[in-house]
């Protein structure tokens, strides 16, 4: 029963990961000599975006239903601010903290999720308010930069899972032993669980019949707002988690924290295949995307002379490479 | 008598803004049995299935369903599933994103014993039912891959997977061909056999008599009556549905075979075609002609008529519009050659439903002249009213949005939003389709009336007899083709042989 045809949908994922695995591998070439090619460069990028794939997923998630998430930027900050000021000057303890960032992160879920659900509202406004709403209280607790010395916390950050193999010497002829951070083990963790929730779970296909035809959805007596109420706590959740992660990498609290964030998930679902009117997509596609982003921000980082200006006008093009191929083949499957 | 019954509604009545919908109806179903609704445009069909289902809220009237105590009100759809009653409606309400299988269990799909979804057992059983009704499916692939015709029995075949005790069939078959409406036909009367009570909504009337048991009629929101069809010929159903004596259909059309051999030649397409949907065809069309196309479901008519009108581009041949070549680019350079399309997928390509009467009204003659010339309200309002004058439009008003009126009356809407262009040429894809006998006929006049002043038109219908009583040339159809042209001898034998191909009329 292999012989299942090769759909659009398939052959466009196929095309970020191979994009993924030449542009990587066109780096490796070029910066040979700064070291692009050891496995730590690579696990880097896991570190440095673990925080954007978890948000990204949520962001899949929501943009299956044919909504959108533009408040999991302010929603990070907030988070942030809340651990760092929460640690610092509250004298509050980390984990505690930590949970009651997740709780936070369902309660904002659930307002905006209700809000576009219940009552109807565009996705894009509701959010917008809560992305003005999470920028606004992060400033009302802090509009310092709050640094986290927490003893917990910074163990938790500085943890170095050692990898068992791939070890290196580098061109200073000490021997490396590749490793990550705990926040990589959350983020593959959440990707796992995405994608399994998304394939094998009653809530998980409501998102992608929600997605592609609403009225049908109905009709099939599925419980549209209900579906889209939990797909927007998902995200806010997801959201929280990575909030954390972010937070674990910059050890900080600031109001201008991952502005714009939500763009660059928003843009990596795209590249990562996942159609903007919903119906359509995967985390693998998405978890791709975050690859994409980040190798181009590394490859633009280790030239070393290249403004970082120059990561937007990569990702800018890609985006438009992808919006344009996904409508050619929306285009050739109105043909047939 | 009780114990045979399976859902019973009694006084149903239900008013939207300004208009009463349904007032005091009933309706009794019984066990395996097929029981047609029937009823002209706005008479109250769909708008009382709403109220069993779920989708509309009813003001008094109570609704019993056998098993259950008590008056039942249903909030949803899936409220009403869960009851046994379930809905296949006239559009295709499934994902074309998701795969076949899940399709058909989508809501209620088969759990492993973590409570995740069962994909293996989900496509065995989903092989299954494809198999049981003798459809060609492969259950991995997504439904958009198949024609809407197979995308409808796969609703249906849902439905019928659900254990129903009561199956609403609302216009199912007015999107299959024959051959599939008697698959559908066949399954109907495997299930009755099997004591589902099944109301069947439908305006082909050649197709209660085929399957049904018993007819109720409404008229107007209220209840005209139930009958057992053995009791009820048609002539009689007719009038009970329209509430006078039925204007015959058959009368329509003088008799006079009209010569149009010296009239001037208004369309001259040679050698059109585009690529993937309609192979090289030629077809010329005279002033005051209404030339039909005539095929099988997915034989090329509307794409021929798409060409022409340029809503796909032609890739090879030439046209002439009143003896001018002339190339087509969009629809908007046909519109300025005096052309109109109206489309047979209203819902998609025609109405625009939170826009007024009015406004939809208006939007080709506005396109027409241009969006920065906007037409003065008042011309506006004395042409809605006209249009919903002469074709006889029931709307709370001119400002109503148009979704919120019956099918047959937002197709009404569309066609006078043509016929306010003053085009010379008008391609009618389907204008009947789903729409009752009454307003046909009503439109199926127009169309001659519109010939006679000299517009040429071209009539697409799936019924044949529509098109003989209007068309003095049919073009026949098949595969993507166009295989002969009928001109003499008109009659249902020759069009159907035509169609099936054969040899005759090449």
């Amino acid at each position: 029963m292999k012989n299942k045809k090769l759909n659009s949908n398939t052959l466009l994922l196929i095309i970020t990961i191979v994009l993924f695995f030449v542009m990587y591998a066109a780096g490796c070439i070029v910066y040979s000599d700064k070291g692009f090619g050891n496995i730590q460069t690579f696990l880097n990028l896991l570190i440095n975006n673990a925080g954007l794939l978890c948000v990204t997923c949520g962001m899949t998630c929501i943009m299956l239903t044919g909504g959108i998430d533009i408040s999991v930027g302010s929603l990070i900050a907030l988070d942030c601010m809340i651990l760092a000021v929460g640690m610092e000057h509250w004298g509050m303890s980390a984990p505690v903290l930590c949970i009651i960032v997740l709780l936070i992160g369902i309660v904002f879920g659930m307002v905006q999720g209700f809000c576009v659900g219940y009552l109807k509202i565009q996705p894009f406004i509701v959010t917008m308010a809560g992305m003005f709403f999470g920028r606004g209280m992060t400033a009302v607790i802090s509009t310092n930069q709050v640094s986290i010395s927490n003893e917990w916390f910074v163990k938790l950050a500085n943890t170095k899972i050692e990898l068992p193999f791939g070890a290196y010497t580098n061109n200073k002829g000490a021997l490396q032993i590749p490793f990550v951070r705990l926040t990589v083990v959350v983020a593959l963790i959440v990707l796992v669980v995405i994608f399994l929730m998304l394939r094998y779970t009653k809530f998980g296909r409501s998102l992608y019949a929600v997605g592609g035809n609403e009225q049908s959805a109905v009709m099939m007596g599925l419980n549209v707002p209900m579906t889209k109420l939990k797909a927007y706590v998902l995200s806010s959740f997801l959201c929280s988690i990575g909030g954390i992660c972010f937070c674990l990498n910059t050890m900080s609290g600031n109001v201008q924290q991952a502005t714009g964030l939500e763009m660059d998930a928003i843009s990596s679902s795209v590249i990562g295949g996942t159609l903007l009117t919903g119906g359509v997509g995967n985390v693998i596609g998405s978890f791709f995307g975050v690859m994409i982003n980040g190798t181009i921000s590394t490859l633009v980082k280790t030239n070393g002379k290249l403004l970082s200006s120059w990561s937007n006008i990569a990702v800018a093009a890609l985006l438009c490479f992808f919006i344009v191929l996904q409508s050619v083949f929306a285009k050739i499957k109105e043909k047939k | 008598m009780d114990n045979n019954v399976v859902l019973t509604m009694r006084g149903i009545t239900m008013t939207f803004p300004g208009v009463k919908a349904l007032d005091n109806v009933d309706f009794t179903l019984r066990k395996g049995e097929i029981h047609a609704l029937m009823g002209e445009n706005g008479a109250g069909k769909s708008t009382l299935i709403k109220c069993l289902t779920g989708i509309n809220a009813f003001q008094a009237g109570e609704i019993h369903v056998d098993g259950i105590n008590g008056p039942v009100v249903n909030h949803s759809t899936l409220d009403a599933q869960k009851k046994g009653i379930s809905t296949v409606y006239q559009e295709v309400n499934l994902c074309g994103n998701l795969s076949v299988a899940e399709n058909l269990f989508i809501g209620r799909e088969p759990k492993t014993k973590f409570g995740t979804i069962d994909w293996k057992t989900m496509i065995k059983k989903s092989q299954k039912i494809m198999k049981d009704l003798d459809m060609p499916v492969d259950v991995k692939q997504n439904l958009e891959e198949y024609s809407l015709a197979l995308q409808q029995m796969i609703a249906i075949a849902r439905a019928v997977d659900m254990e129903c005790k009561v199956l609403i069939l609302d216009e199912p078959t007015s999107s299959l061909d024959d051959n599939e409406v008697e698959k559908l036909f066949k399954l109907m009367t495997q299930l009755r056999d099997k004591g589902v009570g099944i109301v069947f909504v439908t305006h082909f009337l050649e197709q209660v008599y085929a399957v049904c048991d018993r007819i109720t009629v409404l008229r107007n929101g209220t209840l005209v009556g139930e009958y057992p069809v053995a009791e009820l010929p048609r002539v009689k159903l007719v009038a009970a549905m329209m509430g006078k004596d039925f204007d015959d259909m058959a009368a329509i059309k003088t008799d006079e075979a009209a010569d149009f051999s010296n009239a001037e030649v208004f369309i001259d397409a040679q050698g059109l075609s585009h690529k993937g949907t309609i192979k090289p065809f030629s077809l010329t069309i005279h002033k005051g002609e209404v030339v039909g196309l005539t095929g099988l479901l997915g034989s090329g008519r509307s794409e021929l008529a798409r060409v022409i009108y340029g809503a796909d581009r032609n890739q090879t041949g030439t046209l002439k519009v009143n003896g001018k070549e002339v190339t087509i680019k969009s629809p908007i350079d046909a519109m300025n050659l005096g052309m109109g399309l109206l489309p047979d997928d209203r819902k998609a390509e025609g109405i625009i439903g939170d826009l007024s009467v009015r406004e939809n009204l208006i939007l080709a003659l506005q396109a027409k002249r241009g969006m920065f010339r906007l037409i003065p309200m008042k011309e506006q309002i004395a042409l809605t009213d006209e249009y919903i004058k002469t074709l006889q439009v029931k709307t709370a008003s001119r400002e109503t949005l148009i979704k919120q009126l019956s099918g047959g009356n937002q197709q009404k809407v569309i066609l006078g939003r043509w016929l306010a262009t003053n085009p010379d040429f008008l391609i009618l894809d389907e204008p009947t389709r789903g729409i009752d006998v009454g307003t046909k006929t009503e439109i199926q006049k127009l169309v001659l009336k519109l010939a006679k002043e000299g517009k040429s038109l071209i009539f697409i219908s799936s019924e044949i007899e529509e098109m003989l009583r209007t068309c003095s040339k049919m073009g026949v159809l098949r595969d993507g083709e166009k295989v002969g042209e009928i001109t003499e001898n008109l009659t249902q034998e020759t069009v159907m042989k035509a169609i099936a191909g054969g040899g005759s009329n090449e």
